[in-house]
């Protein structure tokens, strides 16, 4: 019963750092059709900004929780304004320049922090269940993960802003001449996009530490999410990530973790041969 | 001069400088400098056969390296196996064309479209580096050939002469089958691609539901183009286990496959000398600056010497500014090399 508990836990955990560590690239490609490559490398800036913060004797909550976006949403905006815009519409060329980008960036970072590994030490300690015991953090980084689902949820569904960010993505010459800027909405959702991933690097940094190249070991497991999920946002997200989170952590638990990577990815092939329009492409369809 | 005239010329010129190099460069240079020039022959093999893939079959492959390190990883396994290199040199074309093959199948009849193409390879890619990776362990084996996961496959017995088994290949011979490998798959290439299915294929890249309407089945020719873009790379793989008689997970590696991109870009898509002049462009590039930087200054080393921040450099500034790459970009040059694509409407 208690290894069952456990187990649970490891599930909803692998489910929520899945979902938490996709969510800021859903919202740059299900909005602007952009195939941001450099995903993985903001999670690894995500990490490094929040380790680099903590050093300098910031507590590591305001680290992780707002140094961590306020940086990665920053460079975020300036490669938006001096890459991305440029190949608005141009699918391919975004994919090739943003892998780029995140060669230009695993460069940079091992210029800068050098290529070792570094870490946060994970807070808040352990509790136990029943003869196991499991890190507290773990609970901490699922709450994360369902407050950043619901607050994207509603600020798309309820905000002006979220109004104004859907209607530019559907058709942004209409919104154009109904006053918006569309170059400035872009610039902001990409600028979001990239704040919530570097969010997630600097959440997950305590767990897996930071390294000049780790973005290579997430970003295949996070496109894999977007895209099975599909057109919706929150709602591809979410499904997306129970399924191949579970399917991970369960092919972990009965084999190694990498095999457990491996189920997850060739899940993920068989579901878009199945599925090519992702998940809420044929489910829950107009759900954001 | 008319174009026919333009192109024989093109041809002829290829033919001189390839044939001067395979005969001069061992005569004039040291071992060591063969040696370098070798590996770049080996991987331009690899640059032409994504050339091929992407720059006139207009399928982008993000795992070109998969198929390169298959046929390397199938020519260790088989020849440590076998000890004759006959067979093993065989596989390693083979088995990857039928991977290929099997995963195109997968990918064209399952009409994906071309970003989900991108994204599926490069997961495969990421998948067979993965498994690679974690099978350090003595359990993991194949024959009497130990996989060794990250520490790669050391001491590949080298190719021999096809059933001799005793009559191997020495370094400077692998430089004349490296070249004279280049110059057959370049000049294979152009025959292919100046034949009705090498028509055919740019016809597809240029609009694929005119070529379908006009009783083309595009799925078939991707198939066919990315089955052999597949075995092209494999038999690179294999000469580039020889030329290091060792093999490593890193070959699958994204670093890997994002210098075939950016050789393929960098010298120009749609045509087949530029890839070549852009892989050993870019590798004399990055070997070039990280050997001359100011020896001392920590800052120009971790600057020259970083060859994903400046691989990354160029395929942004490319992407951005050079889009169609250089061959393409210096006319005159266009005309001269690239008439293999004339079929193509333009």
């Amino acid at each position: 019963m208690d290894l069952v508990a456990l187990l649970a836990i490891q599930v909803l955990y692998a489910i929520a750092s899945l979902a938490l560590m996709s969510v800021g690239l859903a919202i740059i490609f299900g909005m602007m059709k952009v195939i941001n490559l450099a995903h993985g490398e903001f999670l690894m800036l995500g990490g490094y900004a929040a380790i680099e913060a903590n050093r300098l004797g910031l507590s590591i909550w305001i680290a992780m929780l707002i140094v961590a976006p306020i940086v990665v949403g920053t460079i975020g905006v300036i490669v938006e304004r001096t890459v991305i815009r440029w190949l608005y519409g141009r699918m391919i060329d975004t994919m090739l320049a943003t892998w780029g980008l995140s060669l230009f960036l695993v460069g940079l970072t091992t210029a800068i922090f050098g290529n070792t590994t570094v870490g946060l030490s994970a807070p808040l300690g352990s509790f136990e269940i029943g003869q196991y015991r499991t890190s507290a953090y773990t609970l901490f980084v699922i709450g994360v993960a369902i407050v950043v689902l619901g607050g994207v949820l509603a600020i798309l569904r309820f905000t002006r802003l979220g109004l104004i960010a859907r209607g530019t993505m559907q058709n942004a010459n209409m919104a154009a001449a109904l006053g918006v800027n569309p170059n400035r909405v872009y610039s902001i959702t990409f600028g979001a996009g990239a704040a919530l991933t570097g969010l997630a690097g600097a959440i997950i940094a305590p767990v897996s530490g930071v390294f000049p190249t780790i973005g290579a070991a997430y970003i295949a497991k996070c496109f894999i999410t977007v895209i099975s999920g599909g057109a919706s946002i929150v709602t591809g997200t979410a499904t997306a990530s129970t399924l191949f989170g579970a399917v991970n952590q369960i092919a972990t638990y009965v084999t190694t973790p990498v095999f457990g990577e491996v189920a997850l990815l060739a899940a993920a092939i068989v579901l878009i041969r199945v599925l090519p329009q992702g998940i809420t492409g044929r489910f829950f369809r107009g759900s954001l | 001069m008319n174009a026919r005239a333009l192109n024989g010329l093109g041809l002829a010129l290829v033919a001189v400088v390839g044939i001067v190099v395979l005969v001069l460069t061992p005569r004039l240079f040291d071992l060591d400098l063969v040696l370098n020039i070798t590996v770049y022959m080996i991987m331009a093999v690899l640059a032409l056969s994504l050339a091929l893939v992407w720059g006139f079959g207009g399928i982008l492959c993000f795992g070109q390296s998969a198929f390169f390190g298959l046929g390397a990883y199938t020519y260790a396994i088989a020849m440590i196996n076998v000890g004759e290199s006959t067979a093993p040199l065989i596989l390693a074309v083979l088995v990857p064309a039928a991977f290929a093959a099997l995963l195109g199948y997968f990918m064209f009849y399952g009409r994906i479209s071309d970003v989900y193409l991108g994204v599926i390879t490069l997961t495969v890619t990421l998948i067979l580096f993965n498994s690679i990776n974690s099978t350090a362990g003595p359990e993991f084996h194949i024959g009497s050939a130990k996989l060794g996961g990250f520490n790669g496959i050391p001491g590949i017995p080298s190719l021999n002469v096809p059933f001799v088994k005793d009559w191997q290949i020495d370094l400077e011979g692998m430089f004349y089958l490296s070249t004279a490998s280049l110059l057959l798959t370049y000049f294979g290439l152009r025959a292919l691609l100046a034949s009705g299915f090498g028509r055919t294929i740019v016809g597809i890249r240029e609009n694929e539901q005119r070529a379908q309407l006009l009783g083309y089945d595009p799925r078939a020719y991707k198939l066919a183009t990315f089955t052999i873009g597949a075995a092209l790379a494999g038999y690179g793989g294999c000469l580039f286990a020889n030329w290091g008689s060792f093999v490593s997970p890193t070959i699958f590696g994204l670093a890997q496959s994002a210098q075939i991109i950016i050789w393929v870009i960098v010298g120009g898509r749609g045509t087949l000398i530029g890839p070549i002049l852009g892989c050993v462009g870019i590798q004399w590039l990055t070997a070039a600056l990280g050997a001359n930087a100011p020896s001392g200054d920590a800052g120009w080393q971790a600057l020259l010497g970083n060859v994903p921040l400046i691989l990354g450099a160029i395929l942004i500034a490319f992407v951005l500014l050079v889009p169609k790459g250089l061959v393409p970009t210096i006319g005159g040059l266009d005309s001269l090399f690239m008439r293999a694509r004339a079929g193509a409407p333009r």
